[in-house]
């Protein structure tokens, strides 16, 4: 897989296609989808030739996309600030922790036990729901007025710099909130209950849940990109801010409503992370925010679907190297796939170039 | 005067006053050159205070190499701590008896001679370690040669946290048998070889003042390579890139071969202060290579001013003495004494965080800015109209 030669002249070189880029176009063009696909259908095969038959590696699938569609609630946040300012929110991962930790607080606060009765339960939950959506996307409408709008003239490096500093203060918040080690959460859903078992595949409580949240989120934030008065603001910010003052837009409100917009959805993962690992700790925003931000890029970072896409095939991929290699490796791979992404197809599956990338 | 060796000729170098005489930042930098070699023999060879300015000086000789990379050439590498990783292997291999099958001894003298394992002289060390750091540099580079901006730094965290991964794991990975495991994984190798030198006292942890004059020896060879390297050829076609790079491969300086170029220097020196920080702290440990180094590091650089050789050096010697002294060891207490439920020492990289976001906003030049990065730093304040432009660093 990464044994493909990456020949440096073929950077400086000028007309005429090398072998090196012919290769290389031959390889973003279908290869990167062959490549995701590789682990599945390895351990696939490898099953079906042991005689064991497809459910385990289909119960992967499921696992890794009820998993991904975490990933994809977190990667949206990410696509959509990267869409409008061009800035890799690294601080977003870390956003989606703190979403975590208040879900996690705020259970016992509003008297959600393990002895709540199911509508209780879902009232319950829905207004913890709402509440780490408010306190993440404010919070990542903050960081937005403090760290980036000073620095929206400056280089782009600034910008990133404040990010890591914020993403460093907010994992010493989760470290003094909750201390160094992970902290149990109340199973409130019973996330490992079965509900019910198609074709060996054992569906569980958790990938409803994680479904069930993520889907109308998802949705909902489509249409409100695509049909509100708002969300064609956002669309014209990214597409030419300067154009868009001319017209009218004010053009600060619209990026930090991105921001909060972004914020609320990861404020949604976080309490969906917190009920389906029951373990939250201040170090999960970290890696979730580089898987995520995995994801992204996968799809075509500043493509709303594509996040999506990336979202779900990166937590097959995460799943199944879970299960079958060793979760102590599946960052490695995870990141493999990201650097393998960055060299043959930056602008992502269905996204378009980017400035950046391109 | 004592806590800062090396670091205080800059404002007075640097800046255009024109009062001071040409000769005077040569001057001041020589003099303290001269003190930094001399502070040693003021305090008691295990003091504390030794020990900071051992690990301050390693930082600088990181923070130096960096610079090259992010300073210098302006790409953004997030994953330096890789290059710490690979030079304090290269100790771990080749200068301990983790690999006791193997008996090699190449000019050693002392206990490792007779010991089993693999025992190369600590120079040839250096050496390879930064020939090994240069190729692991060329290697993260490729990747990221058609890439620009913040892609570069998501392509370097992604290869230091692979080399993270592989550290805490490499227990389980053998390649050569089953005494031959890639790394110890948590677990650190340890011991490793002491250094032997001529001229200089036994290296242990009783005294520490060889340890210094050798790193000492080591910053006062990077700076000089970086310095020359800064005013050389390369140094130009680097800044070249880093303002436009466009205009500069327009211009006829070659791209590849020049962040490449950048890639493996910065590299090389990370693997010298690397192999030197394992010896020194007597344990290769996969924990030491996480994230949050190359974030220390690329604080410094920040923190000093990005491109300015001794805005660097004295950037790594504020923040290796606020990380290792004044905040477990001076100011611990005094949220306690405001009755206050912590201890400064949890807010280690919170402090961090903060020292980035207000030095971005404050002073996004840094304490001692290179020239041409202040102007640039500052420039776009009054060109309202380039808002969104592509800016690039």
């Amino acid at each position: 897989m990464a044994d493909t030669p990456i020949e440096p002249p073929a950077v400086a070189a000028g007309p005429g296609p090398s072998l090196g880029s012919k290769v290389r176009a031959a390889i973003s063009g279908w290869g990167l989808w062959a490549l995701l696909a590789l682990l599945p259908v390895v351990y696939g095969v490898k099953d079906v030739s042991q005689g064991e038959g497809l459910s385990r590696i289909a119960q992967n699938i499921l696992e890794g996309l009820s998993n991904g569609s975490i990933w994809a609630l977190i990667a949206l946040g990410y696509t959509l600030v990267y869409g409008i300012i061009e800035l890799i929110n690294f601080a977003h991962g870390d956003v989606f922790m703190i979403g975590s930790f208040v879900a996690a607080g705020i259970f016992g606060t509003i008297g959600l036990t393990l002895t709540t009765g199911p509508a209780g339960l879902v009232g319950g939950l829905l207004i913890v729901l709402i509440i780490c959506m408010v306190a993440c996307g404010s919070l990542n409408v903050m960081i937005e007025k403090v760290g980036y709008r000073p620095l929206r003239n400056a280089p782009k490096l600034a910008p990133l710099i404040t990010a890591v500093g914020f993403s460093f203060i907010l994992q010493n918040v989760g470290l003094l909130w909750l201390g160094g080690s992970p902290a149990s959460v109340p199973d409130l859903i019973r996330a490992q209950q079965d509900v019910f078992t198609i074709w060996g595949v054992t569906v569980q409580r958790a990938d409803l849940l994680a479904i069930g949240v993520t889907v109308p989120l998802v949705t909902g934030l489509t249409l409100f990109i695509s049909k509100s008065r708002l969300g064609k603001a956002m669309r014209a910010t990214a597409q030419d801010p300067d154009a868009a003052r001319l017209m009218g837009i004010n053009v600060d409100t619209t990026i930090s409503a991105t921001f909060a917009l972004g914020g609320m959805l990861a404020g949604a993962a976080g309490l969906i992370y917190a009920l389906y690992q029951t373990t939250v700790w201040y170090f999960q925003g970290f890696q979730a925010g580089l898987i995520a931000f995995t994801a992204a890029v996968m799809g075509g970072i500043g493509n709303l679907r594509g996040a999506v896409l990336g979202g779900l095939i990166i937590g097959v991929i995460q799943q199944t190297s879970d299960n079958r290699i060793g979760p102590e490796w599946t960052p490695a791979i995870v990141f493999a796939f990201l650097i393998l992404i960055m060299v043959f197809r930056p602008q992502g599956l269905i996204g378009e170039e980017t400035r950046e990338a391109g | 005067m004592t806590s800062v060796p090396a670091a205080e000729p800059t404002p007075a170098a640097r800046s255009r006053r024109p009062e001071l005489p040409p000769w005077f930042g040569r001057a001041a930098a020589i003099t303290l050159g001269i003190l930094a070699i001399l502070m040693p023999l003021f305090f008691d060879p295990i003091s504390g205070f030794i020990d900071d300015c051992v690990i301050a000086l390693a930082y600088v000789v990181m923070a130096l190499g960096l610079n090259v990379v992010v300073g210098f050439a302006g790409l953004l590498d997030l994953g330096y701590v890789a290059f710490f990783a690979i030079g304090a292997y290269t100790v771990g291999w080749f200068a301990s008896g983790f690999y006791s099958d193997a008996n090699i001894h190449i000019l050693v003298t002392g206990n490792a001679d007779k010991l089993p394992g693999i025992h190369i002289n600590f120079l040839i060390i250096l050496v390879v370690a930064a020939t090994l750091c240069a190729i692991a540099g060329i290697l993260i580079g490729l990747p990221t040669l058609r890439l620009r901006g913040d892609y570069i730094a998501i392509v370097t965290l992604a290869f230091g946290e692979i080399i993270h991964v592989f550290a805490v794991n490499g227990d389980g990975i053998k390649i050569f048998g089953d005494r031959y495991p890639l790394t110890a994984g948590r677990q650190g190798i340890t011991p490793v070889d002491q250094v032997h030198l001529p001229f200089v006292e036994p290296f242990n942890q009783l005294n520490l003042r060889p340890w210094y004059w050798l790193i000492l020896g080591i910053v006062f060879f990077t700076l000089f390579i970086v310095i020359r390297m800064r005013d050389s050829r390369i140094g130009r076609a680097w800044v070249a890139i880093r303002e436009d790079e466009i205009a500069a491969a327009s211009m006829g300086v070659p791209l590849v071969k020049t962040k490449l170029f950048a890639y493996a220097a910065g590299a090389a020196i990370g693997g010298l202060s690397g192999a030197f920080l394992a010896a020194y702290l007597n344990t290769v440990n996969a924990d030491q290579f996480a994230f949050t180094f190359s974030i220390f590091v690329l604080a410094m650089v920040i923190l000093g001013g990005m491109g300015s050789v001794w805005g660097v050096v004295l950037g790594a010697v504020l923040l290796s003495f606020i990380n290792n002294r004044l905040i477990p060891d001076v100011l611990n207490g005094v949220p306690g004494k405001l009755n206050l439920d912590f201890q400064l020492a949890d807010l280690g990289f919170g402090i961090f965080g903060f020292l980035l976001v207000i030095v971005m906003i404050l002073r996004p030049e840094g304490l001692l800015p290179e020239r041409r990065h202040r102007i640039e730093m500052h420039e776009d304040i009054d060109v309202q109209e380039s808002m969104y432009d592509e800016e690039r660093l």
